[in-house]
Parts: C-alpha cells; sequence; structure tokens
C-alpha cells in the first residue's frame, strides 16, 4: 500500500503516517477556535493546533451537536500558522474526514469530543493519505484504533473537565498494560488479545517492543504545567491541551508556560518557573458530579 | 577504543528515533538542553521537529551563541529537517530565527502539507556511498540557493537533500526514521 512503480512511498503508507507523529513528540498541541488563537500558540511554542468549532468545555456547557469546525476557520487557521494544523471529526463520519483530508489537514483526530455520527463503528483509516489520532482509555482501545490505521495513541481524558483524574487514569492503564504484555510467554498472547479485544498483530507487536506501535500522547484535562509535567511523567510523549489554555485568565503565558513545563518535565525547577504569573486557570470539574452518560470518554469503544 | 557520545538537542522533536540510529553506528546519546550538555561531545544532531517550537526554545535557553560556538569550532553537525532549517543562513517563507552556520536558503514546507509527504531513493548522481539511500520526508523544507562552499550530496527528483558544507550535514530527510545507518556513519566518519 503507498507504493508506486518508481519506488517512491506515499503518505498513505503507515510509515509516512507515524513519521509525523514522531516529529511533534516532546511537545504541546493547542485546540484552537480562531486564527488568532492559533497565532497565539504558535508564538507560545505550540508544535501543531487542533482546529475545532468549539473548545470542550464550551460544548459541555452550550450542548447541541458538536460537528467539524467551519471550512473558512481551518483554512483561515492553515493560512495564519506553519506549524501542523489538525482537525477533529466525528467518531465514524468518513465523509467530514475526507473534507479534512481535501482541505491538506495534516491530522485528523477522530474524536470523542464531538458527537459520534456512528455508534457502531469508527472511521477505516487505512486508505487515507491523512493521517489520524484517536482517543483511547486502554491497551485492547488503543490497539483496535491502531488496527483500524490510527498512526498517534492520545488518551481520552476528560475532556473540557479541567481534571487531570481521567488522563492519569488512562495513561496509568494504558502503560500499565503494555508492561503486563512483556513479560506473558509466546502462548499466552492469544488469550491476551481476546481479553483485551485486540487485534493479535498489535498485541504481538507490543509484547516484543514494550510500546505501542504508535506515538502514545496525553489528553482530556490538562490545564496547569504541572499537569503536562505529570502526563510526561507517566509515559506520554507529548501534550495535548484543549480548554485549559484559552479558558484560563491569560493564554499566552499559559500556553508557554505548558510547552515550558512539557520541555523540562524532568526538571522540578523548571516546572516551578513555569507555575509563575500565570493568572486563574480554567474552572475545573469534580468527576463525581458527571453523570456517566455527560462523559465525553464514554463515546466510541 | 571509547565509545563516542553525540548530543540530541533535546528541546523538542524525534530525539528518541535519533537516539536508536546512533545505537545502530555504535554511538552514545546524550540529550541536549544546555551549554554544560555540550562539553566533550563528538558531534551534535538538530533532529527533526517544529523549527518554531524549537526556535522559541533556543531562545528561552540562551542557547543560540552556546551552539554556534560548537560548530564553529569544527566539530561535526547534523540537522535533519528541522534541523536543517536551523542551520540555515535564512529562511524564505514563515521565517524562525536560524543559526545561520549552512549557506543555503530554507523553505520551509516546500513540499505542501502532510498529505504531500513521501519516501523516495536518492537520484542515481548522489555521493559514492550513498547510492540507493531511501529518504522519508515529513512535511520537507527544501534547501535553496546554496553557496559556493556547499556541496550537494544527493538530491532527490532533481532537488537537492543532502549537503555538506565543512563539518557540517544538512538533510531535508529523516535518516533516523529508517534502519539505513549510513548517514549517521557519515556524522562520525
Amino acid at each position: 500500500m503507498g507504493e508506486n512503480g518508481n519506488g517512491k512511498t506515499t503518505a498513505r503508507s503507515f510509515e509516512i503516517k507515524v513519521g509525523l507523529a514522531e516529529m511533534l513528540k516532546g511537545g504541546v498541541i493547542m485546540d484552537v477556535t480562531t486564527p488568532e488563537q492559533a497565532k497565539i500558540a504558535e508564538d507560545a511554542g505550540a508544535a501543531a493546533v487542533m482546529a475545532l468549532e468549539r473548545v470542550p468545555a464550551d460544548i459541555r456547557k452550550e450542548g447541541g451537536v458538536a460537528r467539524m469546525a467551519a471550512v473558512e476557520v481551518i483554512e483561515g487557521i492553515q493560512r495564519t500558522v506553519s506549524i501542523p494544523v489538525m482537525a477533529k471529526c466525528r467518531i465514524g463520519h468518513l465523509a467530514e474526514a475526507k473534507v479534512l483530508e481535501s482541505l491538506g489537514v495534516d491530522f485528523i483526530d477522530e474524536s470523542e469530543v464531538l458527537t459520534p455520527a456512528d455508534d457502531q463503528n469508527h472511521v477505516s483509516k487505512h486508505s487515507f493519505y491523512a493521517p489520524f489520532v484517536c482517543g483511547a482509555r486502554n491497551l485492547g482501545e488503543a490497539l483496535r484504533r491502531i488496527g483500524e490505521g490510527a498512526a498517534m495513541i492520545r488518551t481520552k481524558g476528560e475532556a473540557g473537565s479541567g481534571n487531570i483524574v481521567e488522563a492519569v487514569r488512562h495513561l496509568r492503564s494504558v502503560c500499565g498494560e503494555i508492561r503486563a504484555l512483556t513479560t506473558l510467554t509466546e502462548e499466552e498472547l492469544m488469550a491476551k488479545a481476546k481479553e483485551l479485544q485486540a487485534p493479535y498483530d498489535g498485541v504481538r507487536y507490543v509484547h516484543e517492543h514494550g510500546r505501542l506501535p504508535v506515538p502514545n500522547f496525553a489528553a482530556g484535562g490538562v490545564a496547569t504545567p504541572p499537569d503536562a509535567a505529570l502526563c510526561m511523567s507517566l509515559g506520554a510523549e507529548a501534550v495535548f491541551v484543549g480548554s485549559g489554555i484559552f479558558k484560563s485568565d491569560d493564554p499566552a503565558s499559559r500556553a508557554r508556560a505548558v510547552v515550558r513545563a512539557t520541555t523540562h518535565w524532568r526538571e522540578p525547577e523548571e516546572v516551578l518557573g513555569a507555575c509563575r504569573g500565570l493568572g486563574k486557570a480554567m474552572e475545573g470539574i469534580e468527576m463525581e458530579t458527571l453523570a456517566e452518560s455527560e462523559r465525553l470518554a464514554n463515546r466510541g469503544w | 577504543m571509547s565509545v563516542p557520545v553525540v548530543g540530541i538537542l533535546a528541546v523538542q522533536g524525534d530525539v528518541e528515533a535519533h537516539a536508536a540510529a546512533l545505537g545502530r553506528v555504535g554511538a552514545d546519546a546524550r540529550p541536549v538542553l544546555r551549554e554544560k550538555d555540550l562539553d566533550g561531545l563528538a558531534a551534535l544532531i538538530l533532529p527533526g521537529g517544529e523549527s518554531t517550537t524549537i526556535a522559541k526554545g533556543l531562545d528561552r535557553l540562551g542557547l543560540w551563541e552556546p551552539l554556534r560556538a560548537f560548530a564553529r569550532a569544527g566539530q561535526p553537525v547534523l540537522g535533519t529537517c528541522a534541523g536543517a532549517i536551523l542551520l540555515a543562513r535564512e529562511v524564505e517563507n514563515h521565517p524562525v530565527p536560524t543559526l545561520g552556520l549552512l549557506d543555503c536558503r530554507a523553505a520551509r514546507n516546500a513540499y505542501g502539507t502532510q498529505v504531500d509527504s513521501f519516501a523516495a531513493p536518492v537520484d542515481p548522481d548522489a555521493a559514492e556511498g550513498l547510492e540507493g539511500l531511501r529518504c522519508v520526508f515529513i512535511r520537507a523544507p527544501e534547501l535553496r540557493d546554496p553557496g559556493p562552499g556547499v556541496s550537494i550530496l544527493a538530491r532527490v527528483e532533481k532537488r537537492p537533500v543532502l549537503v555538506r558544507q565543512g563539518s557540517l550535514l544538512a538533510a531535508t530527510f529523516h535518516p533516523e526514521l529508517t534502519q539505513d545507518p549510513r548517514i549517521h556513519a557519515l556524522l562520525l566518519a
């Protein structure tokens, strides 16, 4: 797949898709809804921006069907910044995904933050030229998405909550299950694949390499520089920040601070420095106050 | 013989892939975030990543001058993709600050967005030892208008992809994303 006659491999190949995910490691990907916000994110050192109609906190508050962002907004953001531009499509909405690909979006997030278009199936992602990132709560879910062609996995966390606890739960789950897989014997792998409801090839890859075949990023509830540093210390290779930047008092300073804490997560002095002079963080939500039906992480399987 | 230690600028990008590639040529990797991390290095790699993000990090860390001093002392430096942009004398679109060491202009995202990314073998006129090298391009830049001190070691579809100027090597592709050790070996040769 993705090979033509003269030895050239196209963007459709898994290798080229994962290549861009590799380039985003150690970076921060910020949710933006306007070209002005995208510029603030780029100036703060974001490694990419995610274009969407409303940030998750507003989707949660306002309700209604959340869809792919307006085409003009995405194009405006593409004209404004030189860093990669990602955009979200609804789970299973392959026509939205095709529109985003036609726009030349650099990464498509098939996201539980938007209202699902298909409650049974995710998009089959192999045939696209644009790479996909998908959310996961555990290793089985991550390997199912990779089996469908995702080139990057992020935790679901709980978007728009300003509460890091779900992202931590999902990271610990994915990373813990990866570690556990490496200790199994060859003959235990098929039973494990059955238990995880994951494709056997993916289970085997993780068993052999001790890691996912694609980069593993954190998302969902990151609101402060130490939140980002925590995700990195738990094994995330980069961090998505949704509502956390533009729902705070001082988005430019907070964006710079989250970038700094992500680069320097191993250095407490730097994370401390990143915490100074930020003003108020976004409002957070206690998980106990969120009914199961209000939890975005429950969308998709 | 002691194992050479090669620094990898670790502000942002595919540091880990370069570390693995160095392992394939028998070198150790050391992440570089401070001036003192440059002490005793056999060579330095500026990895792939986002050039704006890395440039902002160099501003904050005050690393521009230490990196220039390292290269000007004649120590080998390899820049891949974003790293090649940072080595260039200037950037012609979406300008970012650069080290200004390599006598070329860089054009960012010269092949388009990610849907235009690709891999292809070098043209048959590549320098000796680089025959058949397969190059992975991810939102790749192009190096244009090379000065007299710059030699083009390889092209893909007639566009320069690997250049050398003294002890500097710049690749617009990602040798660290394939198993072929030749470019990392060239850095240490």
